[in-house]
């Protein structure tokens, strides 16, 4: 609680107190001196004054402002009207089910703040610096620069990113990626920030400054996430500025027009004597509890809470989204397109075979020399696969053909590695291989060596994802690769993919998604998932883009919509639920909220509904919806 | 310049969403963002009159909400 909440709460129980004691007193007629309305009228001032004070100075505040349409000026009004009715207890009451209402509710955004501050709880307090005395002293992550050694110890936060120089652990990396079991991490790998050391002491080298590192990025995230409004969002903002101006006009005319017309009716005989029942007061009664429900509040604040809450529950299965417009689209994904290698299959490509086998070292070492200096995967498979020191002075020049292959020379002579596009161009008469993996041709100087077979596993859990994304609404899963089409084919069938785009060189994929895109409705959208390296023109064409198995990969979390910050596929459906849960808590807060406003509105222009039920409308409304947002926190 | 505040008692979604009304409408600044659930002000302005724009933004907020204080 914070010390106003306190200090509101104090105020509540003494007029509650107070109000009850002369109410109840009353009714049994302990206190006679109630029946003169001027001491009555003093009493019921009393609680009211108590819980009052403020939300009458915040309308005087307001009118003095120009703000007229403010909550606290319509319950003024709204009770004060009460007052001049009469009705002494129901001013004092609603002032009092007003304040009770407005501490619940705040009292309920305090602590769901709360809960989302716990669950983005990563941010490490100290970093422990090595000074050159070869003592730590702790310090703020912010003050560790690059190249300074920090020691983590063990059951501690990783301050920033960096490599173990020295040490063996287990790293808990659930706050960041979701995932429950541990990793191993000994000298040479990257730690990332916000993870938690297991039992080992680890010496680290920063790579990165705090507001580089990981768990900075995810804070600013998470932080800027509500900043992108969702249609929902904006929609209730809308109504939110014509809805109150609306229902005040309402009130005024409630108040001031069907009295005149019954005064008229009744003199010009039209209609009975005793339609004019209560007179000009009851309207204005009635019109004052127009003015008690005239606060969108309910639907400010629940509709934002939710996607809070479903953003907040993403982030903790290890999913950042971008924003709450992001969140959206996700519930409404009909369609997902995949990159193949790194998202559904494991990225990890091995050396299979080589043809023919007894040449294998002399075609791998060709292939290593010649992929020396290329970054692609396939090139650091067959250099892992050699296994040997690349003399590098040997290459004299390289060149990468986009979607062929490479051409380099080597001790003067021509090397070409890559597919049979690379071969047919330069003429060269080579055996065909239909193997349903990589495959890459080597050639020197014209003559064809050898095939080498690079072949690539699914991931485990993609058939089992795929699936699940189909349950989770997804109707179509669409696979796009630069691999061959056998390849390609095999991959789709076995996971039970809609369908596949094979041999695509990088630039296809954007026209690809655009076309498939013309295919939709409007409501149906298209999200594209990769591993966010070369895919960020893609990403960003879709409308969203997921990046997966991108921990510590700037480029990737930049480029994306959704950061899938492990490689478990399975991370998919889980977010498309957590969206579908949100935006389904949005609906409901808004149609109970404006149902019931709308219900109470019409019940109190007909004179069934008193204050008391006005009340509930505003602030039992409000806390009831806050109440459900906090659900969408939950979501698994 | 952009900068973030954290705020003090903002108790009412309404008064988030006038407050970003209101901040909008002062000269020179170029974004504003007043987040309801992390009770923080996000202000991109010109830079030259940072401080001055501030002391607008502190009025416009204490005129929608009173009791709400952009702790600096």
């Amino acid at each position: 609680m914070t010390k106003k909440q306190k200090r509101e709460l104090k105020r509540i129980i003494v007029a509650a107190v107070i109000f009850f004691v002369f109410m109840i007193g009353e009714n049994i007629g302990l206190f006679p001196f109630m029946e003169n309305s001027l001491i009555r009228f003093i009493i019921f001032l009393i609680p009211y004054y108590i819980v009052g004070r403020d939300v009458v100075l915040g309308a005087l505040h307001g009118i003095k402002e120009r703000d007229i349409f403010d909550e606290e000026f319509l319950m003024t009004v709204a009770t004060i009207g009460a007052f001049a009715v009469g009705e002494y207890p129901e001013a004092a009451a609603v002032m009092l089910f007003y304040s009770v209402g407005e501490w619940f509710q705040s009292y309920a955004v305090g602590k769901s703040r709360r809960s989302i501050k716990e669950l983005m709880d990563i941010a490490p307090e100290y970093a422990n610096l090595l000074g050159e005395d070869g003592l730590t002293r702790e310090v703020d992550p912010s003050e560790v620069k690059v190249g300074d050694i920090i020691m983590i110890k063990p059951g501690e936060k990783v301050p920033v990113d960096g490599e173990v120089i020295d040490g063996k652990s287990m790293m808990d990396t659930k706050a960041i990626t979701g995932e429950s079991v541990p990793r191993s991490t000994k000298p040479g790998d990257m730690i990332i920030s916000g993870c938690i050391n297991g039992e080992g002491l680890l010496k680290v080298k920063v790579l990165k400054k705090y507001e580089d590192s990981t768990v900075a990025k995810i804070l600013d995230l998470v932080e800027n996430a509500s900043s992108k409004k969702s249609r929902t969002e904006k929609f209730i903002t809308r109504f939110a500025r014509v809805y109150t101006p609306i229902v005040v006009i309402g009130a005024v005319i409630l108040a001031f027009v069907p009295p005149v017309l019954i005064y008229f009716g009744v003199a010009e005989g039209v209609l009975p004597e005793s339609a004019a029942a209560g007179g000009l007061l009851e309207w204005i009664r009635r019109a004052c509890t127009f003015l008690v429900i005239s606060c969108p509040c309910a639907l400010v604040i629940s509709v934002p809470l939710s996607f809070f809450g479903g953003i907040g529950a993403a982030s903790k299965a290890g999913v950042l989204v971008k924003g709450s417009n992001y969140l959206e689209t996700l519930g409404e994904l009909k369609m997902l397109v995949s990159d193949k290698t790194g998202t559904l299959t494991k990225g990890e490509f091995k050396v299979s075979s080589v043809m023919p086998e007894e040449n294998r070292d002399e075609i791998l070492r060709l292939a290593a020399y010649g992929e020396s200096f290329s970054n692609h995967p396939i090139a650091g498979s067959v250099k892992s696969a050699y296994n040997k020191p690349v003399d590098e002075k040997l290459i004299e020049s390289s060149e990468n053909i986009s979607g062929h292959g490479i051409r380099a020379v080597v001790s003067g002579k021509e090397i070409l590695c890559g597919n049979d596009k690379l071969m047919r161009e330069n003429k060269i008469e080579f055996t065909p291989c239909d193997n349903a993996g990589t495959v890459i041709y080597v050639a020197e100087d014209g003559k064809f060596k050898g095939t080498i077979i690079i072949s690539d596993a699914i991931k485990e859990e993609a058939k089992e994802a795929v699936s699940a994304m189909k349950s989770a609404g997804v109707r179509d899963i669409i696979m796009l690769t630069g691999d061959r089409k056998n390849v390609g084919e095999s991959v789709a069938a076995e996971l039970g993919l809609t369908r596949a785009y094979t041999e695509l060189l990088p630039g296809d994929k954007v026209g690809i998604v655009e076309e498939l895109e013309g295919k939709l409705n409007a409501k149906e959208k298209l999200g594209f998932v990769g591993d966010g390296i070369n895919d960020a023109p893609v990403l960003a064409r879709a409308d969203i883009g997921i990046a997966m198995g991108s921990m510590g990969s700037d480029a990737a979390i930049e480029a994306a919509d959704v950061v899938i910050m492990d490689d478990n596929l399975m991370r998919i459906p889980q977010v498309i639920r957590i969206a579908r849960k949100t935006l389904s808590i949005a609906k409901q807060n808004i149609v109970f909220a404006i149902g019931v406003k709308i219900v109470v509105l019409i019940l109190g222009a007909l004179g069934i509904a008193n204050m008391w039920a006005a009340v509930f409308a505003d602030t039992g409304v409000s806390f009831i919806c806050v109440l459900n947002s906090m659900r969408s926190l939950k979501s698994k | 310049m952009k900068k973030k505040f954290n705020l003090e008692d903002l108790d009412c979604a309404n008064c988030a969403r006038k407050m970003e009304d209101a901040i909008r409408k002062i000269d020179g600044v170029n974004d504003i963002n007043i987040s309801f659930m992390a009770q923080k002000l996000t202000i991109d302005a010109d830079d030259d009159r940072f401080d001055e724009i501030m002391k607008e933004v502190v009025k416009a907020c204490k005129k929608v909400e009173p009791d709400c204080n952009i702790l600096m």
